[in-house]
């Protein structure tokens, strides 16, 4: 290091003021030590992720296929990726104080970590280099870049500093459901969780303590060279200094000062470097990662039974992306807060879920965890040997209790795929015969009559007798529109009338359509994802053999779980069909004036299935209608993606749910009670059910009517008009059925 | 322990039944078959045993319609074997040729207990388990609702109806008629059937041959009449619900 | 050619169950047809013989290996008298002791049997039943054209008042067949009554599997406590364990004759049907307008039970 004092001013400073050979050698040594212990802990986790089962769908990454049409389950590229993680678009969502915030100490760490490695890069690298290999010492840290480096990173301490305090005074004055840690799944021995806590607060205040104790170092530098004039620039550490100064630290006070505060901050920052692997500290790493290599298709289009096994039954069952996901978690609790099951006191939270899993995962692998464990008088739960995975580090009643609504998909600001890896674990479950006995009957009733409710497949059709026209077969003639009906919709006595007023309304517009009677079975989406995978296979086989014998241009479906299944996980089994939504057919023909109504003037809410808005984002075309029929349309403050469950989907709604403090539905319907309305419309024969039931137990029946958008539709109806219609024009040709230019999804991932 | 079940398929009484052109069957062309429920308690009786004091178990049914996929259950379920008995004439086989066929079956088998259903909704002339074991000449029991087996004997509670339970002990071998098992029929997986039924494995044995035909003959089958229907109260729920109370009331079941 | 006509009588706690008195009014228009004699087997000690006085014999066989239930010694005992008495036909209940003993006297004693009879007649020689098939579906006309044949007929088919008329019957004692000794009593155990009794109940509130789940059961024991009546259940309910066994109506639960019963999501099984066909006034609801249960229902509605039972909970709670 040469430094000239005959120039008279060069806008530096030195490196290791006052510190000799010696401390300079235990700094690099402790340097050393920091790093091996770094890459020591980045290594195990690297180790665990690779020991993971190669999944089909790729270890990590799915490649976006060239020319893929956008929709909900196509992969965004990594340049997405890396901007939701630059701009921290998923920690802001919901949350935007928290998310500026977070993005504040994001870029803030960021920025001081490029500080000290820029520093390092020309003191440690440059200078030594161009001594060795030229014999004169380069260093580009003075002058202009000095003074640019060190104004833009003062401005990377400060919002650091504010983020870090804003984050801090969240957890520590608002109690926010959560952020708190008590499970929703009570083992019987007890548990403590107070190792998260300290955990938290250990590195928050780290963060803190070094941000700060950097502009100490800063001040008291600045103050004992006697403030030099070019160190405005510092601008932060210029103040820093004079307050030192304005507390009476001379400049030979400050020299003594500065090395003790200087090696508490080094100890500190190295401290904490070794400790990032080893804790919640992890996530700056894991969840950028996640984020990148998380794939909409995933929940959407469940993935393969690993090879050789019918569900997760054993650690290796997990794949890299995975137990990745795991490490990604940073308990920021939002799947917690959102879950229906566990707002309803099931025992099941996304959230636990996971910890308990990586806690697991992490002990087989013997990745120590500082401050980042659960802690159990037994050996149960994630302290659990290797044992039987579902059922028993996974209790089988918190797999049971997911709706697979997707919210906790939806919410995690960190791409963690809970339902997959929950629907894994079901399948073992399955296989071991661990589940309801009613679902167990639901399941052998679908596996013999193609059904739920047991009745037999031939009366499948049997709700069409109540129509004064015939419907077509598809099978038989070609007709435009195959209308996928769905068991519910199908057997269940109350839902017949809907199914019967969509067929008179798109009759009565002269829609070609046409259905599979008796060659329909369940389409199989929740047989899936209750985990029943050979059914599904099964159900699937024959669905595609009735739908390849029929001759019809696109399929739509009244229900969104069957829509899911034929739109994101039929192609796999040869399906080339489009798939709608009956919402999406009959905006477009009320749109496109095929359908004559009338306004309504009436006051509704709408409730948007998990199926149909989370999974597909339908969600402008039952609103569209709702709007076209001349209703007005007030939101629950739950709407669109953020949609609260029912409580039916993933296979509930075959299972028993007496034991819930309150019934997701119930939930639901009191916040649409809340809102004044007296109209409860919905567009999932499911939801049809559910809420019917919902609106007499919490005591709205007689107050609040619960309507699908088809009786909705039937009310609007303009007969006068539809008759002069058909007498303008008698035959309305099928080839004119097209709606193809009305309202459509909004399709794509967010 | 070697354990029998004797299970066989019937008409799925989910369906509508149409009696054929003789007059005196089903017509069986259209009909879908199950398994006979009450085999299926069988079966799972018998997978209690197996896990609690370890048995081979053996499904046996005659081959009639879909019994494969009954036989591959069992076995997805944990059966160690399963026998189709072959031979027979399709139709409608009566419990005493039934019982000749696998009693014929069993002749050559070394067993120590056989479980069946306890009736079948068409075994017209009487219950497998007592004519099988009358023909056997070994003992029985029947409305079984829990068998265990303690060395060379089995214990057995038997329903005597109103909820009353009689224990016995019956010394092997022996034939008992499944009422119901001590859990309900476990689920077996698809893909457990599916696999089962690549690695096939089923046995086929044939028993043709004298058979019994002890059922009095059928010279008619049909649907009951409607005797004495009930006469229907209709509109709504509301409406409905005023004269039941009002029926309640005039039997002074209902407080004024 | 033999004429006689033989019922086994079924006792339990001392008593005399309505089928042994419909089986003998039976037996007694039968065997009086072919000209031959009704008789009736009475199995272990003679309590209670002085309430077969429709009969025109009693068999007894008072012997300790009877006392007990016990099909091996019980269908040695018989064999032991049919052999020796060789009646036209014997008639039993299609309950515990005809789905156990039946099949086994009929290979033994080599005559035709006929299961689950609800009509029972005779033309020229040939006897003539009809059973209930299929879970109540279809009904099957068979001809017993044999020498000797065996009748189990599910209870409530034939009227017992038939069998009840006074009389006094020649008593014949025999003695007990020794059997091969293979089955050995244990215990014998009672239902739990310490719960619901609804055998006693004037009005009996009903569910079956149209309720769905465990959870709605809340529905139909909120209208059972307006009403004050217990709430009993088919067979359906019980083997989900979501009601306890007594609260069971049917031939393998309680059989009840309440002054009323109402029926909720029970379509009708035979084994139900037996249970309760007796009470004096049957309401039945159920969706399916084909639901054998209407068939012994004085009133019926196929009204949802979700609306129907609020419905009437509300008003009776008013």
């Amino acid at each position: 290091m040469i430094f000239d004092p005959t120039l008279a001013v060069v806008e530096t400073r030195k490196v290791f003021a006052g510190e000799g050979p010696g401390t300079r050698a235990i700094f690099y040594l402790l340097s050393l030590a920091t790093l091996v212990t770094f890459f020591a802990g980045v290594g195990l986790r690297l180790r665990k992720y690779y020991a993971g089962r190669p999944a089909a769908e790729g270890r990590f990454w799915r490649p976006s296929r060239k020319g893929e049409v956008q929709d909900v389950t196509t992969k965004p590229g990594l340049g997405a990726g890396l901007m939701k993680v630059a701009t921290n678009k998923t920690v802001r969502r919901d949350k935007p104080s928290v998310g500026l915030a977070h993005l504040a100490v994001f870029w803030g760490f960021i920025g001081l970590f490029l500080a000290t490695s820029i520093l390092s890069l020309d003191y440690d690298i440059v200078r030594n280099f161009s001594r060795f290999f030229l014999g004169r010492e380069y260093s580009f840290y003075h002058g202009p870049f000095y003074l640019a480096y060190n104004a833009v990173f003062n401005l990377a301490g400060v919002a650091a500093i504010l983020g870090t305090a804003h984050l801090m005074g969240r957890r520590a004055a608002h109690k926010e459901p959560q952020l708190d840690y008590t499970r929703a799944f009570k083992p019987e021995a007890g548990y403590s969780r107070r190792q998260f806590r300290q955990g938290d607060w250990l590195f928050l205040w780290g963060l803190m303590t070094l941000f700060i104790t950097g502009f100490l170092i800063q001040g008291l530098r600045i103050d004992e060279a006697h403030f030099p004039t070019f160190e405005r620039w510092t601008w932060m550490g210029y103040l820093v200094g004079l307050a030192w100064h304005g507390v009476g630290v001379s400049a030979g006070l400050a020299a003594h000062i500065h090395p003790w505060i200087w090696w508490f901050h080094v100890l500190l920052a190295l401290g904490f470097v070794a400790y990032i692997p080893f804790s919640k500290a992890m996530h700056m790493v894991t969840s950028p990662a996640n984020l990148i290599v998380n794939d909409p298709a995933n929940t959407r289009r469940l993935p393969q039974v690993p090879n050789g096994h019918s569900g997760y039954t054993e650690l290796a069952d997990f794949t890299p992306k995975e137990r990745l996901a795991f490490d990604a978690c940073t308990k920021c609790g939002r799947c917690h807060q959102v879950c229906p099951a566990r707002t309803a006191g099931a025992p099941l939270s996304p959230r636990d879920l996971i910890l308990d899993l990586r806690q697991w995962v992490d002990r087989q692998n013997h990745i120590p965890a500082l401050l980042d464990r659960e802690d159990r008088p037994d050996q149960s739960g994630p302290l659990a040997g290797e044992t039987t995975l579902a059922g028993s580090v996974i209790a089988s009643r918190t797999l049971w209790s997911c709706t697979t609504c997707m919210a906790c998909v939806e919410v995690c600001p960190v791409g963690i795929e809970h339902v997959p890896t929950i629907v894994q674990m079901r399948r073992s479950l399955v296989d071991a015969g661990d589940m309801d006995p009613t679902l167990q009957s639901a399941l052998q009733n679908i596996a013999q009559q193609g059904n739920s409710f047991g009745k037999s497949a031939r009366m499948r059709a049997r709700w069409t007798k109540g129509l004064d026209f015939t419907i077509p077969d598809a099978r038989k003639e070609p007709v435009e529109f195959l209308w996928f009906v769905g068991d519910y919709a199908s057997f269940d006595d109350r839902l017949q009338n809907l199914s019967r007023s969509v067929a008179k309304i798109l009759h009565q517009a002269g829609v070609s359509f046409g259905i599979l009677y008796d060659g329909e079975r369940n389409a199989g989406n929740d047989v899936r994802r209750a985990g029943e995978e050979g059914l599904y296979e099964m159900l699937v086989e024959h669905n595609m053999a009735a739908l390849s014998s029929a001759n019809f241009e696109s399929i739509f479906t009244t229900d969104p779980h069957s829509y899911n299944t034929l739109r994101n996980e039929y192609p796999a089994y040869g399906l080339e069909k489009p798939v709608r939504h009956y919402s999406e057919l009959l905006t477009d023909l009320v749109l496109s004036g095929r359908i004559p109504v009338k306004a309504l003037n009436k006051t509704v809410t709408y409730h948007d299935p998990c199926y149909l808005a989370r999974y597909n984002r339908v969600m402008d075309a039952p609103r569209a209608l709702i709007e076209a029929l001349g209703c007005q349309l007030v939101e629950m403050p739950r709407n669109r993606t953020g949609s609260f469950c029912c409580g039916a989907g993933g296979g509930r709604i075959w299972m028993d749910d007496s034991f819930l403090e309150e019934r997701p539905s119930e939930n639901r319907m009191k916040e649409a009670v809340a809102l004044g309305v007296d109209v409860f419309t919905v567009a999932c024969p499911k939801d049809f059910a559910m809420f019917s039931d919902a609106v007499k137990t919490v005591g709205q029946e007689g107050k609040m009517v619960v309507t699908d958008i088809i009786q909705l539709l039937e009310e609007a109806f303009d007969t006068d008009r539809a008759m002069a219609m058909s007498v303008a024009q008698p035959q309305a040709d099928g080839a004119d059925a097209n709606p193809g230019e009305g309202v459509s999804s909004e399709q794509g991932p967010q | 322990m070697r354990i029998v079940v004797a299970m066989r398929q019937l008409a799925d009484l989910v369906e509508e039944l149409e009696v054929d052109d003789s007059g005196t069957d089903i017509d069986r062309e259209f009909v879908k078959f199950v398994s006979n429920e009450w085999d299926e308690a069988a079966l799972e009786e018998a997978l209690l045993i197996k896990e609690q004091s370890g048995a081979e178990i053996v499904a046996v049914a005659l081959d009639e319609p879909d019994v494969d996929q009954t036989l591959y259950t069992a076995i997805a379920k944990g059966a160690d074997k399963a026998v189709k008995l072959t031979g027979l004439e399709e139709g409608w086989v009566s419990t005493h040729s039934r019982a000749k066929a696998i009693a014929s079956w069993l002749g050559d088998q070394q067993w120590d207990l056989l479980l069946t259903g306890v009736q079948a909704a068409d075994d017209l002339d009487g219950q497998l388990a007592g004519i099988l074991a009358a023909q056997l000449q070994v003992p029985h029991a029947a409305v079984v609702v829990s068998a265990q087996t303690e060395g060379s004997s089995v214990k057995v509670s038997q329903e005597l109806g109103g909820g009353t339970i009689v224990e016995e002990t019956i010394a092997l071998p022996a034939v008992l008629g499944i009422q119901t098992a001590r859990q309900a029929p476990r689920y077996a997986p698809i893909t457990r059937i599916r696999q089962a039924m690549q690695s096939g494995g089923l046995e086929e044995a044939s028993v043709a041959g004298d058979l019994a035909e002890g059922r009095p003959t059928v010279r008619r089958l049909y649907p009951p009449e409607k005797t004495g229907h009930a006469e229907m109260l209709t509109g709504s729920a509301s409406d409905v619900a005023d004269k039941i109370i009002e029926l309640l009331r005039a039997k002074g079941l209902v407080k004024s | 050619m033999a004429s006689d006509v033989l019922v086994v009588a079924e006792r339990s706690g001392g008593q005399f169950g309505d089928i042994t008195f419909e089986l003998l009014g039976k037996a007694k228009e039968i065997a009086s047809a072919l000209g031959g004699k009704a008789g009736v087997v009475l199995l272990g000690d003679t309590s209670g013989v002085d309430a077969l006085g429709a009969a025109d014999v009693v068999y007894t066989i008072d012997d300790p290996s009877l006392s007990n239930y016990n099909p091996e010694a019980t269908e040695a005992s018989l064999i032991g008298l049919l052999r020796q008495v060789e009646p036209r036909l014997l008639l039993m209940g299609t309950s515990t002791y005809g789905l156990d003993w039946g099949g086994a006297l009929s290979v033994a004693w080599d005559a035709q049997l006929a299961s689950y009879v609800v009509g029972l007649s005779l033309e020229g020689s040939d006897i003539i039943a009809t059973s209930q098939l299929y879970g109540g579906k279809l009904f099957a006309e068979a001809v017993l054209d044999g020498e000797r044949g065996i009748v189990t007929a599910i209870g409530g088919s034939f009227p017992a008042e038939a069998g009840r008329t006074g009389g006094s019957p020649e008593i014949v004692a025999t003695s007990a067949t020794a059997s091969a000794g293979k089955v050995t009593f244990g215990a014998i155990k009672e239902p739990d009554k310490s719960g619901v009794d609804i055998t006693s109940a004037d009005l009996l509130v009903s569910v079956g599997r149209g309720i769905g789940s465990q959870d709605n059961l809340e529905l139909v024991q909120e209208l059972a406590d307006a009403l004050g009546s217990p709430l009993s259940a088919s067979r359906p309910i019980i083997d989900q364990g979501w009601l306890p066994k007594p609260q069971q109506v049917g031939k393998s639960g309680q059989k009840v004759k309440p002054k009323a019963y109402l029926s909720f999501g029970i379509s009708g099984a035979p084994e139900h049907l037996e249970g309760m066909r007796n009470a004096d006034l049957i309401i039945s609801c159920n969706t399916d307008e084909n639901a054998p249960i209407f068939d012994v229902a004085h009133y019926g509605t196929t009204v949802d039970l979700f609306d129907l039972v609020p419905e009437l909970a509300e008003k009776l709670g008013q």
